[in-house]
């Protein structure tokens, strides 16, 4: 885990560097800590998150999305979806919020080597934690083959179409989409992304699974790559439970006997196994 | 030091030696009809002969004549409150009129307390909340201050409420671990003995102030026996130390619609319980805009909003939210701190509104169904 200064107990003020639109309700916040010393010492491992506190309303849970090489300028991709999230929604370039973090287990990325095949499954909008491992195995060549699969309910939910298009020309890069229903000029598969896993060039023994998306999602996926021959514990989830703490201490995010706030949110399957998929927990 | 004899009449020299060593002293007292740990500065406030009537969802006093202090077994808050505050300011946010925003943690600082009457399942569920609070990569310096500023003054139990199951999860009736000084009562006198450096402290100085004797070795068996009395008189107990295996191969029992059907989903329960840690969180800013202060306040897995995500409720449905609370009691518990998250104090089962009694749920939901006899 990556070694913070900062007080896990309070936040440290922050400005908006910049702000951009993603889709009607998506939006990424850039941000950079007011203070030299603060920025110069913050460190975070890729699928770690922060907690955002906007000023009278309180905090948000949000992975960090940028490169952990570049920690003084921390991307945070948000759905504006309820009190917090709304009015973070609302800021501008040089507004300040505060920022506690960086909390958490992200994406094992001391695994990765040039020498193992990558398969991300990623579904509907709560992507953004995988899109930044992307960028993060794209940037090192971490992947003899990569291959990225993205299901959306609608064709017209998928965001980051650009990027996608990016990601697939790349060399040993293989993106597929699919959407449960399509408009037209929908270039991916209609049905489900497991439907799309059977076809994708990885070799099972050597293959590392990361998934994030709706549990069903990632049940029915990871169950396809089991089934193909990859072991449960080369398959990792970023699982999504009500964090408040970030500390361990709260009983919000716990799923079954783990915190996701610090055991998490990043799973390997067999951590997570007894609960996963289990109604109510 | 052996243990020592104080008779009840020089019961108030300890609330004064502990007052003169900068202590507040806490104690139970009747209020409300229920005995609860309030302010304690003279022994004509503790609850001569008052014993507690307790069954599912009653909780009575009722006055036994006796000169005894502490012949009630448990009060609906153990001392949790003492060291995780029910609400409190985590940090306070402040913004100027250029909108910068500087965060401030309020003073620490603790009040030394000294708490008097603690059961043995309370005191196990003390070391339950400072795993919790306090052994974790990020320990909680509000609970820590508040923990090392207190001097606990336990009793040993010599009657059981008939809610009571402290034997079965082995954490009663004597107290055993984690007081500072612990009582043995007896009709006009009690037995004395420390249980840490501190405590022996304060004995000592009691000692050089009232020359109390050694105890003698009768009123120590008295002690012990009416320990044993009210151990075997116990008629309710938990199936097991550990029931994950059974609590995981009945998640689809049809028991948990039926106490669903039973249950409010009010907390009240959590509430009373020694060892829940949930909270929440919460910012209250200030009218006039310019400060907020972050709160935290006890929280159940029986709120609504516990299990909300972004837009959706993990636990919906209360028989889920039974389901987290008893699975996580008395399975997860195990997993994170070693043991299970139940003392056997008995209070979920008097004070939930419509008498759910965890101990004969446990019975159904804890226990594997019965293997398949084999040919072996």
């Amino acid at each position: 885990m990556a070694e913070t200064a900062f007080a896990a107990q309070l936040p440290v003020p922050a400005r908006v560097v910049a702000r951009r639109q993603e889709t009607a309700a998506i939006f990424t916040l850039d941000l950079e800590f007011t203070d030299p010393t603060q920025r110069a010492a913050y460190r975070f491992d890729a699928g770690q998150f922060n907690m955002l506190y906007l000023f009278g309303v309180g905090e948000v849970p949000i992975s960090i999305v940028s490169d952990p090489a570049e920690p003084q300028r921390l991307g945070h991709t948000i759905r504006a979806v309820g009190r917090v999230t709304r009015g973070l929604a609302a800021l501008a370039q040089d507004d300040l919020i505060g920022i506690r973090g960086p909390f958490g287990r992200g994406w094992p990325t001391a695994r990765l080597s040039a020498e193992q095949d990558v398969v991300l499954v990623l579904g509907g909008l709560g992507c953004a934690p995988v899109v930044g491992m992307v960028e993060y195995l794209l940037r090192r060549r971490l992947f003899r083959n990569l291959s990225i699969v993205q299901g959306v309910k609608h064709s017209d939910d998928l965001i980051w179409r650009d990027r996608f298009d990016r990601w697939g020309a790349e060399p040993r890069v293989t993106v597929r989409l699919a959407a449960d229903r399509a408009g037209p000029s929908w270039p991916g598969h209609i049905g489900l992304v497991t439907e799309l896993i059977g076809d994708l060039p990885f070799e099972p023994a050597r293959t590392l699974g990361m998934m994030c998306g709706p549990e069903g999602m990632m049940r029915a996926a990871s169950k396809v790559l089991m089934q193909g021959g990859v072991a449960p514990a080369n398959l990792y989830l970023s699982i999504e439970r009500n964090m408040q703490c970030a500390v361990g201490l709260c009983g919000h995010c716990q799923f079954g006997a783990r915190f996701c706030c610090h055991d998490g949110p990043v799973f390997a399957y067999p951590e997570v196994a007894p609960w996963f998929g289990r109604k109510g927990y | 030091m052996a243990t020592r004899l104080l008779r009840r009449e020089q019961f108030q020299q300890l609330l004064e030696l502990l007052t003169g060593q900068g202590y507040r002293c806490v104690g139970p007292r009747v209020r409300d009809g229920a005995v609860v740990f309030d302010e304690l500065t003279a022994v004509d406030q503790l609850p001569a002969g008052m014993v507690d009537e307790q069954a599912p969802g009653r909780y009575r006093l009722r006055d036994s004549g006796s000169p005894r202090w502490f012949e009630w077994a448990t009060g609906p808050q153990a001392i949790k409150p003492l060291t995780f505050a029910p609400r409190e300011t985590l940090w306070r946010a402040q913004r100027d009129g250029e909108g910068t925003i500087t965060f401030t943690t309020p003073d620490r600082q603790a009040a030394r307390v000294a708490v008097i009457g603690v059961r043995g399942c309370d005191l196990a569920a003390l070391a339950l909340q400072d795993q919790h609070f306090l052994g974790g990569i990020h320990p909680d310096l509000a609970y820590r201050a508040r923990r090392e500023a207190l001097f606990i003054v336990a009793v040993h139990c010599a009657r059981s409420a008939a809610t009571c199951f402290c034997v079965s999860t082995g954490d009663g009736p004597a107290a055993q671990q984690g007081y500072d000084l612990v009582l043995g009562e007896l009709e006009d006198r009690f037995t004395l003995a420390a249980g840490s450096d501190s405590g022996a402290r304060v004995l000592d100085e009691l000692v050089a102030a009232l020359g109390l004797p050694a105890a003698d070795p009768s009123d120590e068996a008295a002690v012990t026996a009416q320990v044993e009395r009210a151990a075997a008189s116990q008629s309710r107990a938990l199936p097991g130390r550990d029931l994950r295996a059974g609590l995981a191969a009945n998640l689809d029992h049809p028991q948990w619609d039926d106490v669903a059907a039973r249950c409010l989903a009010c907390g009240n329960c959590t509430s009373v319980c020694p060892t829940c840690f949930c909270h929440r969180e919460a910012d209250v800013p200030e009218l006039a805009g310019a400060a907020s202060d972050h709160q935290r306040e006890w929280d159940s897995c029986f709120s609504g909003d516990h299990g909300y995500i972004a837009g959706w409720n993990i636990r919906q449905q209360p028989r889920y939210r039974y389901q987290q609370w008893l699975t996580h009691k008395l399975g997860a518990w195990h997993d994170q701190y070693g043991r299970s998250g139940c003392v056997g104090c008995g209070r979920c089962i008097a004070w939930c509104p419509t008498g759910i009694d965890i101990t004969a749920e446990a019975a159904l939901l804890g226990v594997a169904p019965a293997a398949e006899a084999g040919d072996g």
